[in-house]
């Protein structure tokens, strides 16, 4: 993306100057007497390849598929977390801009925060996966003797809803709690699933279907009077209609 | 040291709503301008795809339109007795970022403030004596509401905004709202048309005995041309609004309403990613000389000018005051200075009904989709018997049936698991909900100053809000919570859930970008930072304009009466401050 970016700023800079520019300026930013375009300069977004690890290792794999398949369990609504490409998905968020925190303010000093103040930790959500999962594994290997994903689903719950109730506390790091912990788990699995499918989960629009989401359709004139009545039509994703 | 580059007659910082109409403007009356913006060129027809628009992972909540925290984050705390932490990520605000700045991913709500909230210290004393207003430190704008109503006007015809006029020149008109200050004309465009949900809420509440009107919208109803000759298109009600940029041009904004007009302009120049540093005063510190900023190679430049004109976001006008020395900080405890005064956000409050057998399709929406009723909105209703000042709008709006962030269950659903997504299920299309949009007025120990420790990419301290919602507000805001509770009563739903506002704001959860204040408006320099006509007291070709120029904020939307004080500014530039520079109120 960065490259096309690249790309049209350069046609656009070439076209700049080809064009009458009013006063001597001092950057090759500056536009005047027309309105700029320049083909090409849109960056659509690149969809995710389905094969591979990018992120995590292949304990962590078994791991968090193991974990997005009890948060999204499968039944007769959908297909469970794992098949929709949720862990893909977020393996692909943390080995990306997400991953490492890139749009974030990251400048010290670090120190704990009120809960108003919002996460105060140094470390990017990879840094937070890479060791929360590790402490996960720690804690489930010292009560149970397995790793997360060897566990019966029913264990598999009790070591979630006490993360998630705080109940159960993993060993973590200040500033990065195991309440934090889990709500990552699940605003990211809940991400990967409702997404468009680009991103490696909601696999055929799966999550769409099963609320009834037409996706990204983008004109509804010809609806918005029917009240009360189901839109009719299936949803379509950004780069497929069948997802 | 920085490079020196010709002078102009204006430079212009930031290029957004307010950048744009004061660049229009002023170029208009032959002045030569340059703007320089910190973010990137935008535009609907290469950075709006609207093949690849409806995309919420990617604009709603990685954000990528918004500021950065990278680029420029804040402090904030609650009290003073805290200490202030940087938000690493926006949560309760979203700053924009680039050409069009917040413009771009706005709902398009385009209130006009009520003439008792230009007065609203001479009109709470009048009709209830000045102890009602205890502890609160309201004040009166220093404009009246026949002076900027042309205004307001100008802006709503920029914008082709779609709505229904309640008061026409002082007859109230059905259908619109009774509580309007008098309008000398219609909206440019009707009403949009109403999904389900707000045309369900319009006949339950009209059956209460209150007054539903369609939200006046920049998500337009029809296709439009603007006094510019700029054309925009019919709303397709996509549901992708707020937090996206419209690929239709459907939703008003810098581009879809003026850019095509001003950048044609050979005495118009943008630098976009380019980062004004702060305003340079002469010795005395009475006349801005130039700005310095950064490119984004890291070069610096010194833009001469004859007037300055702050355009950033309302929070960002009044750090580059700070930092540029402009007016003196306002302290909590003296109750001197001006700049970081009156600090004001937004109180709301939410119902949400679930229902059986209807069927909502929450995904047929737009920003500004919805009805609104004012009946308990500023002062439209008697405060005498009442302990607080102040309301709320009471909104109906189906703005996105987005799912990742807007799927709604009945309460005490699990947020996890199979009982989890039954829930889910049954609460996607079932349910609608409403929400008051309360007022925020200013008190002593609510505002902004410079951090002490942290700072931005630059060097330079990030500014500190010091914000907690004042016990009036708080109370206000119960007492909406009270009159959603008794609205939903009829609908009959299943389960209707109230949320009520408590004492802590939390800079995490999204609330609203409705940051107000900090560089007021008003008739004495001893409590406010800017005169009447948005210039500063204290460096008289210095003008600030935006929402931090606001001495409170009330219970709508800001952007409508942003536009009319950037237009009001504009005028006072063109006709009064160029014929003759100077203060054109005396301090």
């Amino acid at each position: 993306m960065s490259e096309q970016r690249a790309l049209s700023r350069r046609r656009l800079l070439a076209s700049v100057a080809a064009l009458p520019i009013l006063a001597a300026t001092a950057d090759g930013r500056s536009i005047s007497g027309h309105l700029p375009w320049s083909p090409f300069a849109g960056e659509p977004p690149k969809p995710v390849s389905p094969l591979g690890w990018y992120f995590f290792t292949p304990g962590e794999i078994a791991a968090v598929e193991a974990i997005v398949n009890r948060l999204i369990p499968a039944d007769s609504l959908s297909p469970g977390g794992k098949d929709c490409g949720c862990a893909v998905y977020i393996d692909r968020q943390l080995a990306g801009d997400f991953g490492q925190a890139q749009r974030l303010y990251n400048k010290g000093p670090f120190m704990p925060g009120l809960a108003t103040q919002g996460y105060q930790g140094d470390l990017t959500p990879a840094g937070r996966y890479r060791l929360g999962l590790r402490a996960l594994n720690d804690y489930t290997m010292a009560t149970y003797k397995r790793g997360f994903a060897q566990l019966a689903p029913a264990q598999q719950d009790a070591v979630l809803a006490g993360m998630d109730g705080g109940k159960i506390a993993l060993k973590l790091k200040p500033g990065f709690s195991t309440k934090e912990f889990f709500e990552m788990m699940l605003q990211n699995t809940m991400e990967g699933f409702f997404a468009d499918p680009l991103y490696g989960g909601n696999r055929n629009m799966a999550s769409w279907k099963m609320i009834g989401f037409p996706g990204a359709r983008y004109d509804y004139r010809d609806h918005i009077d029917k009240h009360n009545v189901p839109y009719p039509r299936p949803p379509v994703s950004i780069y497929s209609a069948e997802g | 040291m920085a490079k020196l580059l010709p002078k102009r007659d204006a430079v212009i910082i930031g290029l957004g709503w307010t950048g744009s109409i004061l660049a229009q403007q002023l170029t208009d009356a032959g002045l030569n301008v340059v703007a320089i913006e910190r973010g990137p060129w935008r535009d609907t027809a290469t950075d709006f795809n609207i093949a690849y628009m409806q995309d919420e992972l990617r604009y709603a909540i990685r954000k990528e339109l918004f500021l950065k925290p990278s680029v420029e984050a804040m402090t904030m705390r609650n009290t003073r007795s805290q200490t202030a932490m940087p938000m690493r990520d926006y949560g309760s605000f979203l700053p924009g970022d680039g050409v069009g700045g917040a413009g771009v991913h706005w709902n398009g709500h385009t209130w006009r403030f009520w003439s008792s909230d230009f007065s609203i210290h001479s009109h709470l004393a009048q009709r209830y004596g000045a102890a009602k207003m205890k502890g609160l430190m309201l004040q009166d704008w220093g404009v009246t509401w026949n002076e900027i109503e042309p205004s307001f006007d100008k802006f709503e015809y920029l914008c082709g905004i779609s709505g229904k006029a309640g008061n026409l020149k002082g007859q109230i008109v059905p259908g619109g709202n009774p509580f309007e200050s008098a309008r000398s004309r219609d909206y440019p465009t009707p009403p949009m048309k109403m999904s389900y949900a707000p045309t369900l809420f319009a006949q339950k509440v009209r059956e209460q005995g209150f007054h539903p009107f369609p939200t006046p919208s920049a998500n337009l109803s029809t296709a439009y041309v603007n006094p510019l000759g700029v054309r925009m298109g019919q709303c397709t009600y996509c549901g992708f609004c707020e937090r996206f940029a419209c690929g239709n041009y459907s939703k008003a904004s810098a581009q879809t309403t003026i850019l095509p007009v001003l950048m044609k302009k050979p005495n118009f120049e943008l630098r976009t990613e380019c980062e004004v540093l702060k305003v340079n005063l002469s010795p005395d510190g009475r006349h801005a000389k130039s700005v310095t900023y950064i490119d984004a190679k890291g070069v610096e430049y010194e833009q001469p000018g004859d007037i300055v004109v702050i355009c950033a976001y309302a929070l960002m006008n009044v750090r580059m005051m700070l930092l540029s020395k402009i007016g003196t900080q306002y302290d909590p405890v003296t109750g001197q200075g001006t700049v970081g005064r009156n600090y004001c956000y937004q109180t709301g409050s939410g119902a949400r009904m679930f229902f059986e057998g209807k069927h909502f399709n929450p995904f047929i929406g737009a920003g500004t989709l919805g009805q609104t009723m004012d009946d308990f909105n500023g002062d439209a209703f008697d405060h005498g018997p009442l302990d607080f000042v102040g309301g709320g709008g009471i909104n109906c709006i189906v703005t996105n049936g987005r799912p990742i962030s807007n799927r709604p269950t009945a309460p005490g659903s699990p947020r996890w698991g199979q009982g989890w997504k039954k829930a889910t299920v049954e609460g996607y299309n079932s349910s609608m909900g409403f929400s008051a949009q309360g007022s925020s007025y200013p008190v002593r120990e609510n505002y902004l100053d410079l951090d002490p420790t942290y700072t931005d990419r630059h060097g330079r301290p990030l500014l500190r809000v010091t914000f907690d919602f004042p016990d009036n507000d708080i109370r206000m805001s119960h007492f909406m919570s009270d009159q959603l509770e008794k609205i939903a009563k009829p609908f009959g739903a299943k389960i209707t859930t109230v949320s009520r506002i408590k004492k802590g704001w939390d800079a995490v959860p999204y609330q609203s970008t409705h940051n107000t204040g900090g560089a007021v408006m008003g008739s004495d320099p001893r409590t406010s930072a800017v005169n009447k006509y948005l210039q500063s007291w204290d460096v008289p070709n210095v003008f600030v304009v935006g929402a931090s120029a606001f001495a409170h904020n009330a219970g709508m939307n800001p952007t409508g009466t942003v536009g009319a004080l950037a237009f009001w500014a504009a005028e006072a530039i063109t006709t009064k401050y160029i014929k003759s520079p100077g203060a054109l109120v005396p301090a």
